[in-house]
């Protein structure tokens, strides 16, 4: 069944819902990295919680001018008339009063869907409300859909996509470089107003499939699983789009297996296990790899430490350095160093003496940026250069 | 400040003992690079320091570290020779200003309380003479007709004022200052050396970051040349001379010294 | 009248109040500390703490899903922090991934399990039902003198009365560092307060709040009162004990107005039956917020 599904053997209506989810995870995760990148993940939040008004008030709308109100399109039209409102409101808040963006978003989110939850109760004592299905957009719902719903559905998604893939360049350049972006001739704002625009789009599409609670995972989600990857800009913007286009699909697909198997949190879960995954194992900034790192790094800075004090007869004060030094056979358990500690301990104090001298020296500048109390000297220098500063050190002993 | 290499323990700890403020072997890193080095500190009984060196030298994060508002790697501070914990009501503390929420609703003579914060306790209550102490903190300084306004709405200068008189209210032995010059008009900072210099006299030690190399002369006793490591400590008179100052600063001394935030500060 | 308004409208609105009080009280410093989307997040993790409580214990009982919600709001806050620091991911981000993600499985699991003989199920858990708060036992005014009768409040009203006088105690007990710690960090830390697990006490009572609210109002109106009425009381007054005072004030108008406009305004209208309360609360305290922000004599940076 799941196979099934994953091969959209599932029929016509599940083939277009998940291909459709696919499109538009893809384009959630290259537009949500944008959003990321500028800091302002959340805005998303607000955006996509304001539409519940305006899916109510379009219903509402559609009712009285004698039609059904179940029209997607006229829904979602809706929708995005109001949380446009809803992100004006936003940008009202942060630039007219002293709140802060958060303290804006959460009011912004809270009251707008306050007042949707009002007219969802207006609906509900409508006579046609009764089977209105609104619900379906606080979670989505892809089961049963229309097949007319799941083409639009399928081509807005893809279009979504393209307009991403239109405005890719000077959205990287605002989220990447928003200096060199002014500079060239770039509006910020008018970036800025783009990529809202984007994200408004990309919710709006995405109510049926994610719902409104839970779509800003697909903008945030992806982005940040990305980020643990890669330290190149337009790479995070690649795998956030794969990260994205993954989950919509095989959430989607999953979903269609069963009815008890709501999209939204489906899609949002396949996800978070792939961003779990990268936060704990991603070798570079992964859990694992950091926390092994940052072990190793404090041993070597007390051991070197150690050493340091050793060469010049100071008492080692930490019981830390004390036990890595004996545990590295370079002292006996009574602090006196072993012949290899000497050893290790006269190293390093040349070393230190050798750093000392570079960096006080304008000749060695660029050398200089490179110390950090652990990089031995050899690794930095040439065999000449190092012989030119063992000069200077030998100098001012002779005259000593 | 001991010039002296300290060779056995006893003898440091008596060192220690009667040092206000004694710190050895302090390093702390931001990920993989080390702010500061191994760095050892001992300040000197009614003096006035100061922490000086190029940019990124990790002149704050050694004040953070010391205070242990930062933890640090690797590191022992000693305050008047016991723990910093048990003496923590003898430190005096001026934060940079950036750290601060300037929109925070709270007025000067508030901020000015804060610094008897300690004393009070969670519910002591504020009686006549707190509220006494906070105006003449604020007098010190010259702040008194500014103690309803609102902290953001003051200028850069007021601000660190009226940080100082906060300090002043903790009566502590040690001040300690991040950068109390920068950004500040020139008779603020004028008005903040004098307070200093009077503490001195009466005996208690200031310890400040600084970044104006020409005023150190002026307006301190000991200087801690600090670039990573420590590269030279002692009195000025010793210690502030070109070949350390070219040691710390490598070859950007003539480039610190041609930095406009120097000169006008 | 009389009568019919004590037993069905009086204990809706006095718990209405006090859910607008207790979320607004750690909200105000959530705002000041920039962490207001905080309740945001713990509000959203209500549901999947209280799903798991129920599928371990097989029953709809307040003790354990109480229990389950605060934990599953403490391990949300530890989670984003973790994320935040562990991945160095901007905390904005690092809540919608995890706040999400716990609802999504709240959600999954909901609907994966046998909960249709259970008053459980997402639409409760975001509007709650105020209006069901009833007290049977009133037979007017003097009911509120009668043991018998005041025995019969809803437990939702003594629940809320303790959350309150725990979150008030908090912040009176810690008013001090609570302001110092988020007005200046370094100055607190340099005076030895430990800012860390005070900032996680503060998130714990923000969860205290969102969890005794939850199940008679629902989440609308707990991130509506985390937020509107702290904010609009920001931009009235530039001292801390005032804005505090004046949220509660805004907290409790919101509480009461919406209330009385979700029961009557349709009424009024000529509508037939009232609507969600939940909601309207929450709409008047953007309303007032919307007031603030235009009229308040503190609302810019420079006032």
């Amino acid at each position: 069944m799941l196979a099934d599904a994953l091969l959209l053997q599932l029929g016509y209506n599940a083939t277009l819902v998940a291909i459709g989810a696919g499109l538009l995870g893809v384009a959630s995760g290259v537009a949500g990295t944008f959003l990321f990148l500028r800091k302002r993940a959340l805005v998303s939040d607000a955006i996509s919680h304001a539409t519940l008004p305006g899916v109510g008030l379009a219903f509402v709308v559609m009712v009285a001018m004698g039609g059904e109100g179940r029209s997607l399109f006229g829904l979602l039209l809706g929708a995005g008339v109001s949380a446009a409102i809803g992100l004006l409101c936003v940008h009202w808040l942060t630039r007219r009063t002293r709140l802060g963006e958060d303290a804006a978003i959460g009011a912004v989110l809270s009251v707008f869907f306050g007042f949707g939850v009002v007219m969802l109760t207006v609906i509900q004592t409508m006579n046609a409300g009764r089977q209105a299905g609104l619900e379906g957009f606080l979670l989505g719902s892809t089961a049963g859909m229309l097949r007319s719903d799941a083409i639009l559905l399928a081509v807005s998604a893809a279009a979504v996509l393209a307009l991403v893939l239109i405005l890719r360049r000077p959205l990287a350049l605002a989220a990447f470089d928003p200096g060199y972006a002014e500079a060239t001739g770039w509006s910020l704002p008018r970036i800025d107003l783009a990529m809202m625009g984007i994200v408004l789009v990309v919710t709006v599409v995405g109510l049926k499939v994610v719902g409104l609670i839970l779509i800003v995972a697909l903008l945030i989600v992806p982005a940040v699983t990305a980020r643990f990857w890669t330290e190149r800009a337009d790479h995070v913007v690649i795998i956030a789009g794969v990260v994205g286009g993954l989950s919509g699909y095989v959430g989607a697909a999953v979903s269609a297996t069963a009815p008890a198997l709501p999209t939204g949190p489906i899609v949002v879960l396949v996800g978070f296990g792939i961003f779990l995954f990268s936060l704990l194992f991603s070798p570079r900034r992964g859990v694992l790899a950091s926390v092994l790192t940052h072990l190793r790094y404090q041993r070597r800075v007390h051991v070197r430490q150690g050493l340091l004090a050793l060469a010049q007869g100071q008492p080692i004060y930490e019981a830390l350095t004390q036990r890595l030094l004996t545990r590295a056979g370079l002292i006996l358990p009574d602090g006196v160093p072993t012949a290899e500690g000497q050893a290790a301990a006269s190293k390093a104090l040349l070393d230190e003496t050798r750093w000392a001298i570079v960096r006080g020296d304008q000749a060695y500048a660029l050398a200089a940026t490179r110390y950090d109390g652990l990089t031995p000297i050899e690794t930095v220098l040439t065999p000449d250069q190092l012989f030119e500063i063992d000069a200077k050190i030998s100098a001012p002993e002779v005259v000593a | 400040m001991n010039l002296t290499l300290v060779t056995d323990h006893d003898t440091d700890q008596a060192v220690r003992a009667a040092s206000p403020l004694a710190v050895r072997g302090m390093t702390v890193s931001y990920g993989q690079t080390p702010a500061i080095f191994s760095v050892d500190m001992t300040l000197r009984t009614g003096a006035m320091t100061a922490i000086v060196g190029p940019n990124g030298a990790g002149k704050s994060t050694l004040l953070k570290a010391a205070l242990g508002v930062i933890t640090p790697l690797a590191g022992l501070v000693t305050v008047f020779g016991g723990a910093m914990a048990d003496m923590r009501d003898r430190i005096a503390y001026v934060p940079q200003r950036t750290s601060v929420d300037w929109d925070f609703p709270v007025r000067v003579i508030d901020v000015v309380m804060m610094g008897m914060y300690r004393r009070l306790g969670l519910l002591g209550r504020i009686r006549g003479r707190h509220r006494a102490l906070a105006r003449d903190c604020l007098d010190r300084v010259g702040m008194t007709h500014f103690a309803h306004r609102q902290i953001g709405q003051l200028s850069g200068g007021q601000q660190q004022r009226v940080f100082l008189a906060r300090a002043l209210a903790q009566q502590a032995d040690i001040y300690v200052l991040d950068e109390p010059f920068a950004g500040v008009d020139a008779a603020t900072e004028k008005a903040i050396v004098a307070v200093l210099q009077g503490l001195r006299d009466a005996g208690k030690t200031v310890l400040a970051v600084h970044h104006d190399l020409a005023t150190v002369p002026d307006y301190f006793d000991d200087v801690v040349l600090l670039n990573t490591q420590v590269v030279a400590a002692g009195p000025v008179a010793d210690t502030f001379t070109e070949e350390n100052l070219n040691a710390a600063y490598g070859g950007r001394l003539t480039t610190a010294r041609a930095d406009p935030e120097s000169v006008a500060g | 009248m009389g009568a019919e308004f004590v037993a069905l409208s009086l204990p809706p609105m006095v718990i209405g109040v006090l859910v607008a009080i207790a979320c607004a009280l750690p909200g105000n410093f959530l705002l000041l500390r920039r962490q207001a989307l905080i309740g945001d997040a713990i509000s959203h993790v209500v549901l999947p703490g209280i799903v798991v409580a129920f599928l371990l214990t097989g029953l709809v009982a307040t003790g354990p899903m109480l229990l389950g919600a605060a934990g599953a709001a403490v391990i949300a806050v530890v989670a984003i922090e973790a994320v935040r620091r562990l991945g160095r991911i901007e905390s904005g981000a690092a809540m919608g991934v995890i706040f999400t993600a716990m609802f999504a499985g709240g959600v999954l699991l909901l609907e994966q399990s046998d909960t249709s003989n259970v008053h459980l199920d997402v639409e409760h858990a975001l509007y709650g039902n105020l209006e069901s708060l009833i007290w049977l036992d009133a037979t007017g005014w003097a009911s509120l003198l009668d043991p018998v009768a005041l025995a019969g409040l809803p437990v939702e009203l003594s629940r809320m009365v303790l959350a309150l006088i725990v979150i008030a105690l908090f912040l009176w007990l810690f008013w001090r560092p609570l302001a110092l710690s988020t007005f200046d960090e370094d100055f607190a830390r340099g005076l030895g307060i430990r800012t860390g697990p005070l900032g996680l006490a503060l998130v714990i009572m923000s969860a205290i709040a969102a969890v005794a609210a939850f199940d008679a109002v629902g989440s609308i109106i707990v991130i509506a009162m985390f937020i509107c009425p702290p904010a609009a009381a920001r931009m009235m007054t530039n001292r801390l004990g005032h804005q505090v005072a004046w949220s509660c004030l805004f907290a409790a108008l919101a509480a009461v107005l919406g209330y009385v406009l979700a029961g009557y305004g349709p009424l009024w209208i000529g509508a037939g039956a009232s609507v969600s309360a939940a909601g309207m609360i929450a709409t008047v305290s953007g309303i007032i917020l919307g007031v603030a922000a235009v009229a308040g004599p503190h609302r810019t940076r420079n006032s």
